[in-house]
């Protein structure tokens, strides 16, 4: 290796590291609520007969909150296989749109073996502060949020298993919202450009809190819900504000 | 005959990831279609809201402690409060609230 070719290699590795360690950073608070969740998956992975290196395997192997939990409730149930396969398909098929909305923030040329690693934890949060991040995704940003948020989430549900309801509803109960504090701080700042947004957002609120309590659409489960008006609003938002091509790019910028 | 735990886990993992990592490997190119684009384009801010509220109100043991929350975690975004900080003030107010609110 030539001098200059040095000095480009550590450049890239200096970058690598910098998107790693911002990764890192906005994959705490990820990782504090994933660890009170995660602590009542493990109550319920309990219940499901696991033991708490089987619940710490599955929160690590799956990082889905609804699909492991109806995962458990099923195993419980001594459900058949393709039963359990099923369900886990239809509780985690919004993440079919997520990873395809993701799949656009790919550069060209990303080499293939990122998108295999990103997409073993395409969670609602990961998703969310993968997308806040102006122009295409650093795969290094996404790891440095997998290597704070996967142990968060797995050893919660090893605890869970481990000490049932040792932490207190208090603090279980405040930490609870960490995760929705980081979808607002991911949704709101883009309504102050985008006026549509701006729009958008409180009719998803309301639409949503309609869904949770009409007869009838009430009784689908919430990842269900959360696919139908997903598809429902962004969809007719697409059709009557398509968005320009050098809005988007300003977006992007 | 009742499977194995270990099946079952294997069955939920696996399920789990090709759910997420289809989309991711099979779409390699840059989508053309100005719809299909426009409609990702709103996608996250559609579902992360969707999932947010009222979801939040049953997130802590008194729904008024999320409501409060849910407001200051808006006004703090609105004002370019880093993730971080938003996330751990919905925190806090839920913490504080709870202690009027339960007992």
């Amino acid at each position: 290796m030539d001098e200059a070719e040095t000095f480009t290699a550590r450049r890239l590795s200096l970058r690598r590291g910098e998107a790693l360690r911002e990764g890192a950073r906005d994959g705490l608070p990820i990782a504090l609520g994933y660890f009170a969740v995660s602590f009542t998956l493990g109550i319920a992975a309990k219940r499901a007969g696991l033991t708490a290196s089987q619940g710490f395997l599955a929160s690590l192997l799956c990082n889905a909150s609804a699909g492991e939990y109806a995962g458990f409730t099923m195993i419980s149930a001594s459900a058949a296989l393709w039963e359990l396969a099923i369900m886990t398909l239809v509780v985690n098929a919004r993440y079919l749109l997520m990873s395809t909305a993701l799949s656009q923030k790919f550069a060209p040329g990303t080499p293939f073996i990122h998108r295999l690693l990103v997409g073993f934890d395409v969670t609602d949060e990961l998703f969310g502060i993968a997308i806040a991040r102006p122009g295409y995704l650093d795969p290094y940003y996404f790891y440095g949020a997998m290597l704070v948020a996967m142990p968060g989430w797995a050893f919660g549900t090893f605890f869970g298993v481990m000490a049932g309801n040792v932490l207190p509803t208090r603090l279980v109960s405040a930490l609870s919202v960490a995760l929705y504090g980081m979808f607002l701080a991911v949704i709101v700042p883009p309504a102050k450009k985008d006026r549509v947004v701006a729009a958008i957002l409180p009719l998803c609120f309301l639409a949503s809190w309609g869904a949770a309590k009409l007869p009838g659409i009430s009784a689908l489960s919430a990842g269900t819900r959360t696919i139908l008006l997903t598809v429902v609003i962004a969809g007719a938002a697409a059709l009557l504000f398509p968005v320009k091509e050098d809005e988007e790019a300003a977006d992007e910028a | 005959m009742k499977p194995e735990i270990w099946m079952y886990l294997a069955v939920m993992a696996g399920v789990t990831y090709a759910v997420r990592v289809l989309p991711l490997t099979l779409i390699r190119g840059q989508i053309e279609n100005r719809f299909l684009r426009s409609f990702l384009y709103y996608v996250p801010y559609v579902t992360l809201a969707v999932m947010t509220f009222p979801a939040i109100l049953d997130a802590t043991q008194a729904p008024l402690a999320g409501a409060l929350a849910l407001a200051a975690g808006i006004v703090l975004a609105w004002r370019g409060a880093s993730l971080f900080k938003v996330s751990s003030a919905c925190c806090g107010v839920v913490l504080v609230a709870e202690l009027f609110l339960c007992r």
